[in-house]
């Protein structure tokens, strides 16, 4: 996601990323990016919540308007909720990641992507 | 309670799964930037994503027939009615949240209301999604080249970007 704003933005279509996971998004290095913490699923704001994405978006679209230099991240103000647990947990022993049917999935995926790869590269 | 350390996180969760390999996340010194060199309420907007967003089949598939795919690219019809819209990616917090709500992560429903207040001047007639790739090279090499010409094919003039 990251690689694909700096490539428009390089080539002359000014971007905005949004997202909930800003230390990969930031450790990249965008131009502009409007961060919400949120668990991964909902980055441009909370499911079934009209307003509160309209919300998000004119956070987004005001940063298009008035950064002047990459980098720039605007951090939304709202909270999921006041239990923090899911930041505790998401990566854990305690929660795997991907479980059961998702994660033979996953396997399967990356699996026929070394085929593929493997055989493009012969 | 600061945000989460991804990086960190995922390093050590899959080190603990046998992985030997940390996965290598893209970093860069410099980035881009590109001003903005009209008023919004102007401008064209793209809507891109990496959420594997898809349109719903009457049989409850994928409907394929617009996506035009080259690499990890397609697109999908800006007039496609909301109610198709789907997301079948897994990579998100299952536990915590849903897809179910796709203006969540694909905000198409929010962006068309924003054309019809003035807030931006159009949407652009298709979307785009986005395959991640492992290998950095072929997004950058391949994937985002062929995202740029289909942004500029349709006269987008700022991209909002989506992952979940």
């Amino acid at each position: 996601m990251s690689l694909v704003a700096r490539h428009l933005e390089a080539n002359g279509i000014p971007t905005v990323v949004f997202g909930a996971a800003r230390d990969i998004v930031e450790n990249c290095g965008v131009p502009r990016f409007a961060f919400v913490d949120y668990p991964l699923g909902n980055p441009c704001g909370r499911p079934f919540d009209p307003a509160e994405q309209h919300a998000v978006l004119a956070m987004g679209l005001e940063l298009l308007e008035t950064a002047t230099e990459p980098r720039t991240t605007v951090a939304a103000p709202m909270v999921w909720s006041e239990d923090t647990r899911w930041k505790e947990l998401i990566f854990t022993e305690d929660q795997p990641f991907l479980e059961g049917e998702a994660y033979d999935n996953w396997i399967a995926r990356k699996q026929k992507t070394r085929v593929q790869n493997e055989g493009s590269s012969s | 309670m600061s945000h989460v350390r991804y990086i960190d996180r995922t390093r050590e969760y899959y080190l603990g799964q046998g992985y030997e390999k940390p996965y290598e996340w893209a970093t860069f010194d410099d980035v881009p930037f590109t001003s903005l060199t009209k008023p919004l309420a102007e401008c064209r907007v793209g809507l891109v994503s990496t959420s594997d967003i898809a349109i719903r089949a009457a049989d409850g598939g994928r409907d394929r027939r617009h996506e035009d795919r080259v690499g990890n690219v397609y697109s999908l019809p800006s007039d496609t009615d909301p109610a198709l819209y789907f997301s079948r990616q897994e990579h998100y917090d299952q536990v915590a949240t849903t897809l179910d709500d796709t203006d969540s992560y694909f905000p198409i429903t929010r962006l068309h209301e924003l054309v019809e207040q003035g807030r931006i001047g159009s949407l652009a007639d298709r979307s785009h999604g986005v395959y991640t790739a492992y290998s950095h090279r072929k997004t950058t090499e391949t994937d985002a080249p062929e995202v740029l010409a289909r942004c500029r094919a349709d006269g987008v003039d700022v991209a909002v970007l989506t992952p979940v």
